[in-house]
């Protein structure tokens, strides 16, 4: 009880700082110069209509390399965190419903297709290769819970999931080779608006689709196989 | 029916207090979770909170009055961009945040499970060596 006052006269002091710090930042108002620079140059720069794409994978595309490489650590973390903990694997008792089962069958090529056409049209709608990744997961996670004998071959993910993160790191160096930047836009900046423009943006939401797709899918699996043993 | 919601929960309605308050309160609900909840998974829940409190913040930091997404597929937009479209910074710098947040949730509750496997339980006042 004392505990919980004590707390909670933490929360008030917290609370009011935070908010005397927030109410003090104009709500509405331009505020950076830098995002303007972006809105009125990324279609001259990289040929992407969508603004926060544009700034993700070209601007700053190093940036997303490292967060690429952070997931693919958390990835390997999680089941180096959980390797011990494999071995006491026990069966299930209850079987999942018939609804889901069949439901699943329907959505899972859905959810793929759904996934694919986020990522491939990240520079033109909201989206890109992390949410439609993570669509993609969601379809095996789906499968994971309707299937319970349904296993993804961890090799695959793995084989898959290095070419994808090898391909990103291949595509800043060819631009480092042909333009002198690494990840310089070397192909042509296209018509704004239609599928094939924007340079190499298209081309790294795809492999980040991907990768981030099997990363998730082997991190769910992962999840999966230690909390079974009940 | 959509355009009633769209004034409804536009901000010149809501205003820049529900913004920004629920944002602190999302944090300070996540920071009270974090120091009174005894659940490790609850725990972990309260981590969430303070993470989509902080993106909620900086998202509502980067709009302008008025202006719609910074996806410029209209010839208006593409003609005077910085006129229509809000400000593009922080909506990548909070794509970035999301996706580092579902990482370190990940990690989280990986172990929990692995500290569920030890004690046989979620929790952390039976887990003695934790105690404060």
């Amino acid at each position: 009880m004392i505990r919980k006052l004590f707390v909670l006269f933490l929360l008030v002091i917290v609370g009011f700082f935070l908010a005397s710090v927030v109410v003090s930042v104009p709500f509405g108002a331009e505020k950076t110069i830098v995002g303007r620079y972006y809105l009125n140059n990324t279609i001259g720069e990289t040929g992407g209509v969508n603004a926060v794409t544009s700034i993700v994978v070209l601007y700053r595309g190093f940036d997303t390399l490292g967060e690429v490489t952070v997931l693919f650590l958390a990835a390997t973390g999680l089941a180096a965190i959980l390797a011990n903990t494999r071995e006491r694997r026990k069966k299930h008792k209850e079987k999942p419903s018939l609804i889901m089962r069949v439901g699943t069958d329907y959505l899972f090529p859905a959810a793929i297709v759904f996934g694919s056409y986020i990522f491939l049209h990240g520079h033109l709608t909201p989206g890109g290769g992390f949410p439609g990744g993570v669509v993609i997961a969601s379809g095996f996670l789906m499968l994971f819970l309707a299937q319970w004998h349904y296993k993804a071959d961890e090799l695959w993910l793995k084989v898959v999931e290095s070419l994808a993160g090898m391909t990103y790191v291949l595509i800043g160096l060819i631009g480092l080779w042909k333009l002198g930047t690494f990840l310089g836009n070397f192909l042509g900046k296209g018509t704004p608006n239609m599928l094939l423009s924007a340079g190499i943006i298209p081309l790294i939401y795809i492999v980040i689709g991907i990768k981030v797709g099997s990363e998730m899918t082997g991190l769910l699996q992962n999840l999966r196989e230690t909390t079974e043993n009940e | 029916m959509s355009e009633a919601l769209r004034t409804f929960f536009s901000p010149q309605i809501l205003g820049p207090e529900i913004f920004y308050g629920s944002s602190v309160g999302l944090f300070l609900i996540g920071l009270y979770m974090i120091l009174v909840k005894k659940n490790l998974v609850k725990i972990v829940i309260g981590l969430s909170f303070i993470e989509s409190g902080v993106n909620l913040f900086l998202i509502s930091l980067g709009y302008v009055w008025g202006k719609t997404a910074p996806i410029l597929n209209k010839p208006e937009l593409m003609k005077e961009p910085v006129k229509y479209a809000v400000d593009p910074v922080p909506q990548a710098l909070v794509l970035t945040a999301i996706v580092i947040g579902v990482a370190v949730t990940a990690m989280a509750l990986s172990i929990v499970i692995v500290l569920h496997d030890k004690y046989g339980t979620l929790d952390i006042s039976k887990i003695k060596e934790l105690k404060w």
